[in-house]
């Protein structure tokens, strides 16, 4: 590996940090986008050139970005001279439209509104994009209100998997405090059929067959007031992660709970252990060592800020309930900030490297698995997604 | 000719450094659709940031404006001012003073 890439998505722009194999010397470039609300950028697996962004805004809505060669020049898939069979112009790429098909699509359901009532399903944005492993054109999209795309034609035009809709407890799902988003979009590196999938506020959904068709897996999960203790849709599943060797077993960190499965997601028990609060929003799995697992504890629901003002990331080596504070480079007094969902990545380098970032503005990185930090850039617009790509 | 004002974040989307300036086909009165229309089929990756890609409709925070007229409530198939449709004065798409 000659570097890496990290691909920071921030309300008021995107920018990309490069350095070397060390990871200590570093390049800023942006802001690209500047003014509008990036909630992710991801490169392709298969080709790290290959970047996608979700562009959006109050103002002119939802526009998604395609970089072919690192970031530094970018376009909006068909938005050029691209002409459909009719003569007219494509400029499909903004377009996600929820299926309504006979064919495919189920009828456009409701879902649960904060008032108890029924709501129809409305697109607002674009959380999440995961490029496949294996086909720079094709990347699925989680969206808001919560929904599952995917583009084959690298961004040009995006169908929904609508079996993930439609499949039965989708009138049970309520947004979360964020909107009801789909945030988290896992593919199995061991089984191409398989996806993962999470949304606030309905739960973890798995499909075996390409997303096709999907089940709710979230058995095990506790959420606090919800009245059936047991019920298989309506927790707040804020993220999960995986280690591509071991793609079965899932970490969680839900609303509150930090929780663990060892079957798909089949089955999940809480590992929350010893953590000051287990309250947070990101979760990831170091690249090597599939024991290794990174959360940064919030203080509760109705204070999103570390305890005690001090920004600790925590590590558990055995999968969960015996977790240690990583400080060494981390603010320890008078810290107030958050750390988001997509926040939080790691690098394939060795030693593996841990990223994140905050609404203040700081993007940390650590070379060492987690045992030191130090801040790539302190004074970004409030991030909102941190990705990272080892450059060959 | 017609002449088109956009805001800032829609110029640099559709890379163009200032005012668009369009050919529409003179049949009937200029209307706003039909401006719109226009502008998306020139410029495509504006299709869905000033109406939506469905309904058509305007989206929320933007306001349209011409020869000191807000037009934003007036229908979509009503005749623009006919110093809009000579070029003499353009159509302004306003991104309305909101958020931080």
């Amino acid at each position: 590996m000659s570097g890496v890439r990290v691909v920071v998505g921030t309300r008021k722009g995107a920018f990309i940090l490069t350095s070397d194999g060390k990871r200590s010397r570093w390049d800023v470039s942006g802001p690209h986008f500047a003014g509008w609300e990036i909630y992710h950028v991801k490169g392709s697996p298969a080709d790290p050139d290959r970047l996608y962004a979700s562009q959006s805004s109050g103002w002119f809505g939802q526009v998604i970005q395609r970089s072919c060669d690192g970031g530094k020049t970018w376009e909006t898939p068909g938005g050029g001279a691209t002409k459909t069979p009719d003569g007219m112009p494509a400029g499909e790429s903004n377009k996600f439209v929820y299926d309504t098909s006979p064919q495919t699509g189920k009828p456009l359901t409701t879902h649960q509104w904060y008032d108890g009532t029924q709501h129809p399903w409305e697109f607002k944005r674009v959380w999440h994009l995961e490029p496949s492993l294996t086909d720079p054109d094709t990347v699925y999209a989680g969206v808001e209100d919560a929904g599952l795309f995917r583009t084959s034609d690298g961004g040009t035009t995006w169908q929904e998997l609508a079996g993930l809709r439609g499949h039965g407890t989708g009138p049970k799902w309520q947004p979360g405090a964020g909107g009801m988003c789909l945030h988290t979009v896992l593919l199995d590196p061991s089984d191409p059929a398989r996806i993962y999938v999470a949304i606030s506020a309905a739960g973890a959904f798995r499909s075996d067959d390409g997303g096709k068709t999907w089940k709710p897996i979230n058995r095990g999960l506790r959420s606090q007031y919800i009245p059936d203790p047991t019920a298989e849709v309506g927790h707040c599943v804020h993220r999960i992660a995986l280690n591509p060797s071991r793609p079965k077993v899932l970490f969680m960190q839900k609303h509150w709970d930090v929780m663990r499965s060892d079957d798909g997601g089949d089955s999940w028990r809480e590992v929350s252990g010893n953590l000051p609060t287990d309250f947070g929003f990101v979760i990831d799995v170091h690249a090597h060592e599939p024991e290794t697992v990174y959360v940064v504890p919030i203080k509760s629901d109705s204070e999103h800020y570390p305890p005690d003002g001090k920004l600790r990331v925590y590590r558990s080596r055995k999968g969960g309930n015996e977790w240690e504070a990583l400080t060494k480079g981390l603010p320890q007094r008078d810290c107030y900030v958050n750390v988001l969902r997509d926040a939080m990545c790691v690098d394939t380098l060795e030693p593996g490297g841990v990223y994140f970032g905050t609404t203040g503005g700081q993007v940390y990185a650590s070379a060492d698995g987690g045992d030191s930090w130090a801040p790539i850039v302190r004074d970004l617009p409030a991030v909102l997604s941190v990705e990272v790509q080892a450059l060959p | 000719m017609i002449r088109v004002v956009l805001p800032p974040h829609l110029r640099t989307l559709a890379r163009v450094p200032g005012e668009v300036t369009l050919e529409l086909p003179g049949k009937g009165p200029l209307t706003r659709a039909a401006v719109l229309d226009a502008l998306e089929a020139r410029y495509p990756m504006l299709r869905g940031t000033i109406r939506d890609h469905i309904t058509a409709q305007r989206r929320p925070f933007l306001r349209l404006f011409a020869c000191a007229q807000d037009l934003t409530h007036e229908p979509a198939d009503a005749p623009l001012p006919d110093a809009v449709a000579s070029g003499e004065e353009p159509f302004l798409v306003i991104g309305a003073i909101a958020g931080g």
